[in-house]
């Protein structure tokens, strides 16, 4: 009895700390135009989504994605298509990007969840590889140029997204809206099947649980956040290129991930933040970016396991 | 020279010769990945980039040293192994205790190291190494025509992946290393220093791939992304075969490297995309892998 106090107890503080740190989050990001270009805070945000996406597989279910690149990239495709030359408007170009993310999560996942460990990461890194050559023989993503000069149209035929501060108003409804729904995801029944999987994934099956349909589950979940977080960045930056597809770009959202702490709620944020300022900063110092990228894997994986909000949480002693 | 289907036997075999060296290369560094995952639990995501560095290697003895494509074959599989058991020893030695991921992880940041340093001093673009004179010319063999050097790349891998099967598989040295693969704890209880082993497999595997980039110097240029996108291919071949048998590895890698040539010459949109499209198909009919066991 006097555990399930305790677990009640924590669960309470738990709550009452991620709310409050959601809260900050909320009202920093409101006042961020003032102090930051908004297309630098939108990248952000597109990115932080994306790694939200990324962590529900790796911290919550434990399985590394070695591809995620694939759903942001094609999602971006499909997105700057259907708002270009289909002429669909910001919300259902968004909303096209997403379901390429879920379809694609859905043939790659039911492939990769054959196979565990270190194998899952190689076959999704794979798979994304594959799907990067289509998109480079592919006519409609026009190759090196990428699908230039997106329009990003009327959201709901009201709302003019050519104005800044309507697409970030708009990028960040988006973002806020989908971190709360994997915020849900996580804390639902649904959710603590995925962390008994992650703990123990024989004991689990003993259980009675069908392990695979629940990864499953979450990996198209999971491309299906980063499928919206794709679309919207081609309508951000009405573009969508072959950098989004390629696997240096699965790498980003790794180390954005383990940066801000894998397995934490607010951790892919702060990595994502943190990243795309570190590149801001390094854009002058060209190709050297990719070496910097890689001291920080060795650190982070030798010094920093726990990342920026994971250290953060064990000093203030709250889970984030 | 006769036709075939409508193609030139020159192109059919041609394509067939290219499929064979790629396969020598997927073979070696499937082999290297395998012998590695056996003793660390790592995937040496560094594979590629060591593979690069064995050719750079090539490239410097001959620019500053002036030694020859023999003296390279013998001394940048060296250099780049001890580079290789430095690396061990600073970084992979402390993670053999945490999830297989983080080895991955660290790797692959050791990987944009490496290739990104290379690339920042020496360019995108490709530098020439020419094939050396006793291997320059070829022989007409009615069929088609067939370069020495590259005959002597598939003789001379093949025979290299043959001699690791036989020290692996049928030496005491072999049988002390599979050995600790089963159970290090054990091997060690029986007084054999098992880190050191580690420390020398990891040094070999990364000689290998060293090895392959040596040989591929001359037929591809030194350039410093030639690993990156290969080691995805060989990540591919690996789930393909499993990294259970160290002849499974072999044959893999030389049998998806002939099917890549084939495809070349009857389909080639599909050529870079055919191993991933098997690779998918493995995993539906065989999710274990060819030559893999249930895990």
């Amino acid at each position: 009895m006097q555990r399930v106090a305790q677990a009640t107890g924590d669960h309470a503080v738990r709550a009452r700390s991620e709310a409050i740190a959601f809260v900050i989050m909320a009202c920093a990001l409101v006042i961020a135009p003032m102090f930051a270009y908004p297309v630098f805070l939108m990248k952000a945000l597109c990115f932080a989504l994306f790694a939200c996406a990324f962590n529900l597989l790796i911290g919550y279910v434990g399985l590394l994605s070695f591809g995620h690149a694939l759903f942001f990239g094609w999602a971006s495709y499909v997105g700057a298509h259907a708002a270009k030359v289909w002429g669909f408007p910001p919300e259902l170009a968004i909303l096209s990007g997403t379901a390429t993310g879920a379809g694609l999560g859905a043939i790659v996942g039911a492939l990769a969840i054959r196979r565990q460990g270190i194998y899952f990461a190689m076959i999704t890194l794979a798979l994304a590889q594959m799907m990067y050559f289509f998109a480079i023989q592919a006519p409609f993503t026009h190759g090196e140029d990428g699908i230039q000069a997106v329009p990003r149209g009327k959201l709901f035929g009201l709302i003019d997204l050519a104005n800044q501060t309507n697409m970030y108003v708009t990028v960040l409804v988006i973002f806020l809206g989908c971190f709360l729904l994997i915020y849900r995801i996580i804390n639902s029944p649904f959710g603590e099947v995925l962390k008994a999987i992650r703990e123990n994934e024989a004991r689990a099956v003993s259980l009675g649980y069908r392990t695979e349909r629940y990864k499953l589950v979450a990996f198209v979940l999971s491309a299906t956040f980063a499928g919206v977080a794709g679309a919207t960045k081609a309508l951000v930056f009405q573009l969508a290129s072959l950098t989004d597809v390629d696997w240096p770009m699965s790498g980003e959202v790794i180390l954005m991930t383990l940066v801000g702490g894998l397995g934490t709620l607010f951790g892919p944020v702060v990595g994502a933040f943190f990243m795309v300022t570190l590149e801001n900063y390094l854009t002058t110092i060209g190709q050297w970016v990719f070496v910097v990228q890689g001291v920080i894997f060795v650190v982070c994986v030798l010094l920093f396991r726990r990342g920026i909000v994971g250290e953060l949480a064990q000093i203030l002693r709250v889970k984030l | 020279m006769f036709e075939l289907f409508g193609i030139s036997s020159q192109a059919l075999f041609g394509q067939l010769l290219i499929g064979l060296i790629n396969g020598s290369f997927y073979a070696l560094l499937s082999l290297g990945l395998a012998v590695i995952f056996g003793m660390l639990n790592i995937i040496n995501f560094t594979h590629g980039a060591q593979y690069m560095l064995g050719a750079f290697t090539a490239y410097f003895l001959l620019q500053y040293a002036g030694l020859g494509y023999w003296w390279a074959i013998l001394l940048a599989p060296l250099i780049v192994g001890i580079t290789g058991i430095i690396v061990e020893r600073l970084f992979l030695q402390w993670l053999y205790r945490l999830d297989h991921l983080y080895g991955l992880l660290l790797t692959f940041g050791l990987a944009l190291i490496f290739e990104g340093t290379f690339r920042n001093c020496f360019g995108s673009s490709g530098q020439p190494y020419s094939v050396p004179p006793a291997l320059q010319g070829g022989q007409n063999l009615g069929f088609m025509f067939l370069p020495n050097y590259r005959a002597w790349v598939v003789v001379f891998s093949l025979a290299v992946c043959l001699t690791t099967w036989f020290v692996i598989e049928r030496t005491k040295l072999g049988s002390y290393l599979r050995a600790a693969t089963e159970n290090p704890t054990l091997v060690r209880a029986f007084g054999i220093n098992v880190p050191r082993m580690i420390t020398l497999t990891y040094g070999f595997g990364v000689a290998l791939a060293a090895l392959a980039g040596v040989m591929a110097a001359p037929i591809y240029n030194v350039s410093p992304q030639m690993g990156a996108n290969l080691i995805i291919v060989v990540f591919a071949v690996v789930v393909i075969g499993g990294m259970g048998s160290i002849m499974g590895a072999i044959v893999t890698g030389f049998g998806l490297g002939i099917i890549e040539g084939l495809t070349k010459v009857f389909f080639p949109e599909a050529s870079n995309t055919v191993i991933f499209i098997i690779m998918a198909i493995v995993l539906l009919i065989r999710p274990a892998g060819l030559f893999g066991r249930a895990a």
